[in-house]
């Protein structure tokens, strides 16, 4: 067990491993989510409500679905930065935050034009949508406060701190959204919630939430590997593997 | 550790004892502050400024100044006590003053929360009583001006305990202040809505208990948690130097 | 397949400029990702292969009359 727990944590190991899945996740979560745009897009039946503009949903849901749980996985690797000082969660944190920021954005920008044909305008301060709008917000704080220390080894712990106080918050942000939006206005069009999805839409939602999954794991590998290799270009395996001139 | 140094360090511990040394710190805070006024009046100054803007940049009628008044209110508190924020560790990192804190036998977050509480002082509470002759500019009712100020009373001092997270965080940076309040802002927003939120339901004529007690439990939480927090983020920034 | 023919499938009663906005948009923006953490990724290999190959070659020289300190800089990349 605690073997396994320091080779998680020797960056070497991780780039191995690394090299290995990320064929099988870039090409897994590229079939999957090719899978579920197109059923989705041309297979999958009419919303008789909102006709076809709920094919947005397909995209919608996954990024917005990723953007949170991207923060949550970055949460947890704050957490093991600060008990553990493991750097390769740190390296995670680092490399992982631009991806989260643009999926949030994604989520925000289909949201808003979902919003234009469903409820007439292009943005709407719906709950789901503003509590998205702080998550972005949050986001672009861990980033530039990533960039703002210079020093590797403060810097890892502020980012640490600063992503758990926002952990600590989200919970309070999107149940005070909430309130604050029920509270001003009657309740609106609720954009992801129906009585009951039929299997023709759900698994098309699925796969594609799996895929965007996948993909993701890509993107995190590849990061990774970059800010590793930034990282320990001193040490002799990185040397190495550069002069090797491999990957 | 042999026992005689011990004996001759436990004294000095024994005798400050955490609430003491917390008050100390208050006091010296607040009697440092009242050495240079001009910084105190500074954010009330712009708070009076922010509050002036919105009847010139908006609309100066009533019906307008009595829906918005209080979250004009509101968001003119919120930026002054962040304006703020970049003083409350400042001076002491400067002069090393808070590597000796650090250095304290005493808990590093008490000593963070008298600081926060004697930021609050200068601060936050002349916010509050300041703010029931902008809420009668701004053509607040009676109740409602009351309302606002229980908030602003309730609400300052948790802007105070997570601004101190990010005046801890940003300590030293180059771009502290505008960094310090794109960190911050997005934790205050809670704050924020339930604040002005509050003044709306008295506005209506609508119970405010319930919301009080939350915006208190607000309080609570951050003034447990919060200084953890900070504390730990001074760690960080001072081993950063 | 529920559209009856591919101007349907593109029109999507009207609904199209939307839907593929957001396709166009989310296609975009991942492959934008895609190009940019590739290129930092190409950027930073070649960056370390340049310096270790300077290192080399001042190392040789270096072992002749080794100073006692040098000026080079140290490039930091600041990712």
């Amino acid at each position: 067990m605690w073997q396994l727990f320091h080779k998680l944590g020797s960056p070497k190991w991780f780039f191995g491993i690394a090299n290995r899945l990320m064929p099988w996740l870039l090409l897994g979560g590229v079939a999957l989510l090719f899978a579920g745009l197109i059923w989705g897009l041309a297979f999958a039946p009419q919303d008789y409500l909102q006709g076809n503009s709920y094919r947005i949903i397909f995209i919608h849901v996954p990024s917005a679905f990723l953007a949170q749980s991207v923060y949550i996985m970055m949460a947890v690797a704050a957490a093991v930065t600060l008990v553990w000082r493991m750097k390769l969660a740190d390296v995670f944190v680092k490399s992982v935050a631009p991806v989260g920021a643009v999926l949030t954005f994604l989520a925000l920008f289909t949201g808003a034009v979902w919003g234009k044909p469903t409820w007439g305008t292009w943005w709407i301060w719906d709950a789901r949508l503003t509590s998205m709008l702080i998550l972005l917000f949050l986001y672009f704080g861990v980033i530039a406060l990533g960039a703002a220390i210079s020093d590797e080894k403060s810097s890892a712990r502020a980012v640490a701190v600063l992503v758990l106080v926002g952990v600590v918050n989200i919970p309070i942000i999107k149940y005070s959204v909430e309130w604050w939006n029920t509270l001003h206005q009657p309740a609106t069009f609720k954009l992801t919630e129906k009585p009951s999805m039929p299997a023709e839409m759900w698994v098309p939602l699925l796969l594609s939430v799996l895929g965007l999954y996948l993909i993701f794991g890509w993107f995190a590998c590849l990061r990774m590997q970059t800010e590793i290799l930034i990282r320990e270009r001193r040490t002799r395996w990185v040397k190495e593997l550069v002069l090797a001139g491999r990957s | 550790m042999t026992s005689d140094t011990r004996a001759g360090w436990r004294p000095v511990t024994e005798s400050v004892g955490s609430v003491r040394a917390m008050k100390a710190l208050f006091l010296r805070d607040l009697k440092t502050a009242f050495r240079q006024r001009q910084d105190l009046l500074n954010p009330l100054l712009f708070f009076i400024m922010v509050v002036t803007l919105f009847p010139l940049g908006v609309s100066p009628e009533v019906s307008f100044l009595q829906q918005a008044g209080s979250g004009i209110l509101w968001v003119a508190a919120l930026l002054s006590v962040l304006l703020s924020l970049d003083h409350l560790f400042r001076h002491d990192y400067d002069d090393g003053t808070l590597e000796q804190l650090v250095l304290q036998p005493q808990p590093l977050f008490l000593l963070v929360l008298a600081k926060v509480a004697a930021h609050w002082v200068l601060t936050g509470l002349p916010l509050v009583l300041l703010a029931p002759i902008l809420g009668i500019m701004v053509h607040l009712d009676g109740n409602s001006i009351g309302v606002l100020c229980l908030t602003l009373l309730i609400g300052t001092p948790v802007l105070s305990l997570i601004g101190a997270i990010g005046a801890a965080l940003t300590l030293g940076l180059r771009s502290a202040g505008v960094l310090l309040s794109l960190l911050i802002i997005p934790l205050y927003i809670p704050v924020l809505i339930f604040g002005t939120g509050t003044v709306a339901a008295a506005g209506e004529g609508a119970p405010v208990s319930g919301y009080v007690a939350l915006m208190g439990a607000f309080l609570v939480l951050a003034v447990t948690l919060a200084p953890f927090a900070s504390a730990a983020a001074l760690r960080i920034s001072l081993s950063n130097a | 397949m529920a559209f009856d023919s591919l101007a349907a499938f593109i029109a999507m009663e009207g609904h199209g400029p939307y839907v593929w906005t957001c396709y166009g948009v989310f296609v975009l923006l991942l492959g934008g990702l895609v190009y940019w953490s590739l290129r930092q990724r190409r950027q930073v290999i070649a960056a370390q292969r340049r310096e270790l190959s300077r290192a080399t070659a001042s190392g040789m020289a270096a072992s002749q009359n080794a100073p006692a300190a040098s000026f080079t800089r140290v490039k930091v990349s600041q990712d």
